[in-house]
């Protein structure tokens, strides 16, 4: 089919100069950085907000004087705090995380042997949560739009209210008792197999599968009420086509927002379902070194689980832009 | 506010809610006065024991009864997130205030620092802050107050603003009022209700943290004991007597969720109101009568059977949708046909039915809706039964929809040459690589400059003219017969109206397509369409024409015609408009819809509903109307700003 120009249309205005992702991308990396400065210098000053000496504390009151003195020697304690500062930052830059009190190790020794279980713990069961929440999210979304299911999103909405105030480590407690010590179903300890992967993970997926769940299903149900949507029930494309190639990835955008979050919080949740499970991980290793007062570890846990979240946040800013780059020109 | 809150009451969750939190109230008061002395009793000689009839829930090491033990330490864990809950407020009301009272500069400052740290967990701040206020106790209310303190800033903060914008405090600091006052006086006042909301659901989480740091140790301190303690305690002997660490853990639960529950449900119950009304006022206004219960059958429709060449059939077309009190009739039995290449309009008033009838024959209108007719025919097919995957391709590539709002009718999230090629790619068969030659191809036809490089773009980078042309583009990706377009420029500013107007003439002229106009605007209509359908309250009132549209017969139609205005009229001047309201979906008067408005309505005219007729006066037309065609008495059309609203 031919149709003839009758007017040339007018020119069409582009918004913004230069391109948005550059702009985009130094944005965000200007974001992380000034966060990234914060986290450092809150774990510096950490040992320095302490009320009362740090190694003393550390040592316990029967500690000769002579090894308080050596050891704040020892830990720089007694340089001015610029000076103490400017070491930490070089420390980290060359990957010096400092000594263990107790165990004299280098810390970053002891954070590299203890990362893995917690990044296989914390990796496994997002992604748990998000396969998961997001086909049960989407299925609740289709089958509670507009006019249908009432008594299902009921149901659905107080279930999830519920699942998701169960804290972690009271899951864990639960499912040890029941898989663990009632059937003896499921190793309740340790990460020797893969079975002793199963309880912990789903005891940290559980309570962000059910929000998770909750956001996208929410978000369907506004998106199927679209105008696109009708527009793509008027090209009488499948219903699947319609539900997963056209509203999930803009249902999907606003869950994300919310799953960086739970990401997020999931990293620092690993600290209680680690002592539920005795998971050899940082979780187990950050409480007894608060416990034994060994601050440089816990100085060194607190920066890793400080940095997992802002570069899952950050890896989550990209992802959105990546999915609707709307949002890459809507911050200008 | 009081009747808002105890609307909570009502609902059957907040109910159990309520009454869940006055038990775990109760239990604070009251716990360690009745069971105190038990909770301590020292039994060495059974100890770790499992649940028995004298210990329902076990004993501890020390011999001593669980159950008296979680019954005692709810004081203990209620008092301690409540403090630290108090502490997360009164921080996050400083911080979340200081903007407002510091101005600006200072302003920013705080705020980036609390977003900085929303970004972190609050169980991390929470660990943090126990390691820096030490190990117990005092420790872990500041750790866990502190903790939540951003999360409250942050909500306070948008609270604020919201109220800070309003009128009357501008007022006020126009009237010199200081800061600080305005904010106590006027801000907190208003932004109390949602703040408790919150405060309540935070208690709740505060619970929950607690008992999490006391599980790890780093809570309460034995000899004294929390619900997290006794966790703490009870996972130890895990595997001798589960029951030592559900029983707490159970407790820690039920009063978390009971304060959570009740937050919930009061957020609910005060949001509900806004709702409510944005639902009803879609088809039924408020305080709408019963519906009629006799509602008229549709007239007797005089359409003969449809002609070969008719591309879409409609008989007795209606639409109800379920309303509080008894179906709601938008659409009132339809019947027309539209024939090979014709374009026919449907024209107005907003509310008369005439897009829900465009959505109902491309049935396209909401799962709510329900839709009847005797025949409903496109190209031969019977569109009212079920569809098949034969039937879908058909109309995916025969008929081709035009909406009303191109900003929200294209998907954001998907390039335009995909929007496109997917039509050919599921309903052509095309493979990937031609459908994407095609959908340039038809960007190209629809006068989309660079086509190639358009349809790598987002909907976001086409401006409101382009994407309306896209959307045409996209129905021609098929062989379309019959392009229906519902107000497809009304959302477009006056410049670019034409130009989509004129592309869709040209597209029809081209190849043969046959239009379904949906318009407000008579003008629009006349111009474009050959035949023109006036509906009233979900009636065909008069179909006639459009070259025909000055010598129209219902007192309706020449109203419509008689507003547009001409090249006398003063431009300066409102639109005119026709006296009186359209008529309510919901409350559909007996007899001729039009009566109340119409200048020649008599008693016959209030007691029977004209049918649409054969006009015998004017061949080929139809009209519903008793004195159609009657001389009307003069100045029937008024100045939009004389209208009293009724
Ligand atoms: S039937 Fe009567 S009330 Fe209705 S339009 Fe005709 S004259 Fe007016």
């Amino acid at each position: 089919m031919t149709v003839s120009v009758s007017a040339p249309p007018p020119p069409e205005v582009r918004r913004g100069e230069g391109n948005p992702w550059l702009r985009f991308g130094a944005r965000r990396l200007a974001r992380l950085l000034v966060s990234l400065l914060v986290l450092v210098t809150a774990s510096f000053a950490m040992i320095h907000l302490i009320p009362g000496d740090p190694v003393r504390g550390a040592l316990g009151p029967t500690a000769p004087a002579e090894l308080v003195a050596a050891r704040r020697q020892a830990l720089g304690l007694d340089d001015p705090l610029l000076t103490q500062y400017a070491r930490y930052l070089q420390g980290l830059l060359t990957g010096d995380l400092g000594t263990s009190l107790s165990s004299q190790l280098p810390v970053s020794d002891v954070v590299a042997q203890r990362l893995p279980a917690t990044l296989q713990l914390a990796v496994l069961a997002f992604l748990a949560a998000v396969l998961v929440a997001i086909p049960l999210g989407v299925a609740m979304g289709v089958l509670t739009r507009r006019g249908h299911g009432r008594r299902t999103e009921l149901a659905f909405t107080t279930g999830s209210i519920v699942v998701a105030t169960v804290p972690d480590f009271l899951i864990g407690v639960g499912l040890v008792s029941v898989f663990g010590v009632g059937l003896g179903w499921l190793p309740g300890a340790g990460n020797d197999t893969a079975a002793a992967y199963v309880l912990p993970v789903i005891a940290l997926a559980v309570g962000p599968a059910a929000i998770l769940a909750r956001i996208v299903r929410v978000e369907m149900v506004r998106v199927l009420e679209a105008d696109f949507v009708r527009t793509a029930r008027a090209k009488r494309l499948p219903a699947r086509t319609i539900h997963l190639g056209h509203a999930l990835p803009n249902a999907v955008t606003a869950a994300l927002t919310l799953g960086g979050l739970l990401l997020g919080a999931m990293v620092a949740g690993t600290v209680l379902v680690e002592n539920v499970f005795a998971w050899p991980g940082l979780g187990s290793t950050i409480v007894q070194s608060i416990l034994t007062k060994d601050y440089p570890v816990v100085q060194a846990i607190v920066l890793v689980y400080g940095l997992g979240v802002l570069l899952v946040n950050t890896a989550v800013d990209i992802a959105i832009a990546l999915l609707d780059p709307r949002s890459t020109i809507r911050e200008d | 506010m009081p009747h808002r809150w105890s609307r909570v009451a009502r609902s059957p969750l907040g109910l159990v809610a309520t009454a869940l939190l006055v038990a775990v109230a109760a239990l604070a008061a009251l716990g360690p006065v009745l069971w105190g002395d038990a909770a301590e009793a020292v039994d060495t000689g059974n100890i770790l024991a499992g649940p028995s009839a004298a210990h329902w829930a076990g004993t501890d090491n020390l011999g001593r009864d669980i159950l008296a033990r979680v019954l005692v330490a709810s004081r203990l864990s209620v008092v301690l997130a409540l403090l630290a809950v108090a502490i997360a407020v009164v921080v996050g009301l400083l911080l979340g205030t200081a903007p407002f009272l510091l101005g600006r500069r200072a302003g920013r400052l705080v705020s980036a620092a609390v977003n900085t740290a929303v970004a972190f967990p609050g169980l991390l701040l929470a660990l943090f802050f126990a390691v820096v206020f030490g190990v117990g106790e005092t420790g872990a209310v500041l750790a866990i107050g502190l903790a939540g303190a951003p999360a409250f800033a942050r909500l306070v903060h948008t609270l604020v603003s919201g109220v800070a914008a309003r009128d009357f405090v501008a007022a006020a600091r126009v009237a010199g009022v200081g800061r600080a006052r305005i904010l106590v006086r006027h801000v907190l006042p208003n932004i109390a209700e949602p703040l408790v909301v919150n405060a309540t659901i935070g208690a709740g989480s505060a619970l929950l943290s607690f008992a999490g740091l006391s599980f790890l140790g780093l809570g309460v301190q034995s000899p004294s004991f929390d619900w997290g303690r006794l966790l703490y305690d009870g996972a130890a002997a895990l595997y001798l007597n589960p029951a030592a660490a559900l029983a707490p853990g159970a407790a820690v639960l039920l009063a978390g969720l009971a304060f959570n529950l009740v937050g919930e449900s009061v957020a609910k119950g005060l949001g509900i109101e806004g709702l409510g009304v944005a639902a009803a006022g879609r088809w039924v206004v408020p305080g709408g009568a019963a519906a009629p219960a006799t509602a008229p059958d549709p007239a007797p429709a005089e359409v003969g059977e449809p002609a070969d060449d008719v591309v879409l059939g409609v008989r007795d077309l209606a639409v109800s949708f379920p309303g509080p009190s008894g179906p709601v009739r938008p659409v009132r039995g339809v019947s027309f046909d539209v024939r090979r290449g014709e374009a026919v309009g449907i024209v107005g008033e907003s509310g008369c039915g005439k897009s829900l009838t465009a959505l109902a024959v491309t049935r396209l209108v909401d799962d709510d809706a329900r839709v009847e007719a005797t025949r409903l025919h496109l190209l031969g097919t019977d569109l009212r039964a079920a569809q098949t995957t034969a039937d879908r391709r058909m109309l995916g590539t025969a008929l081709a929809v035009v909406f009303q709002d191109p900003m929200t009718s294209l998907n954001p999230a998907h390039r335009i040459g995909a929007q496109l090629a997917e039509v050919a790619t599921h309903h052509q068969g095309m493979t990937r690589g031609r459908a994407a030659a095609r959908a340039v191809d038809r960007l190209d036809a629809v006068r989309i400059p660079d086509p190639g490089e358009r349809a790598r773009q987002y909907p976001h980078e086409f401006s409101g003219g382009m994407r309306q042309r896209a959307m045409i583009g996209m129905g021609l990706m098929g062989t379309p017969a019959l392009i229906v377009a519902d107000e497809p420029t009304t959302a477009l500013d006056v410049t670019v109206q034409r130009q989509v107007l004129d592309l869709l003439s040209d597209v029809r002229a081209s190849d043969a397509v046959a239009l379904l106009l949906i318009s407000h605007d008579v003008a629009v209509v006349g111009e474009v369409c050959d035949r023109v359908l006036v509906m009233y309250a979900g009636r065909i009132v008069e179909d006639l024409p459009a070259a025909e549209l000055a010598g129209a017969r219902h007192p309706y139609t020449r109203a419509l015609v008689d507003a547009v205005p001409d090249m006398d009229t003063d431009l300066d001047e409102p639109l005119a408009t026709i006296p009186g309201r359209p008529v309510d979906p919901a409350d559909v008067p007996a007899g001729c819809a039009y009566a109340a408005r119409c200048p020649l309505a008599d008693a016959r005219c209030r007691g029977e509903d004209p049918p649409l007729r054969a006009d015998p006066h004017a061949p080929g037309r139809r009209v519903a109307c008793w004195h159609a065609g009657e001389p009307l008495p003069p100045s029937r059309v008024v100045r939009a700003d004389l209208v009293q609203s009724p």
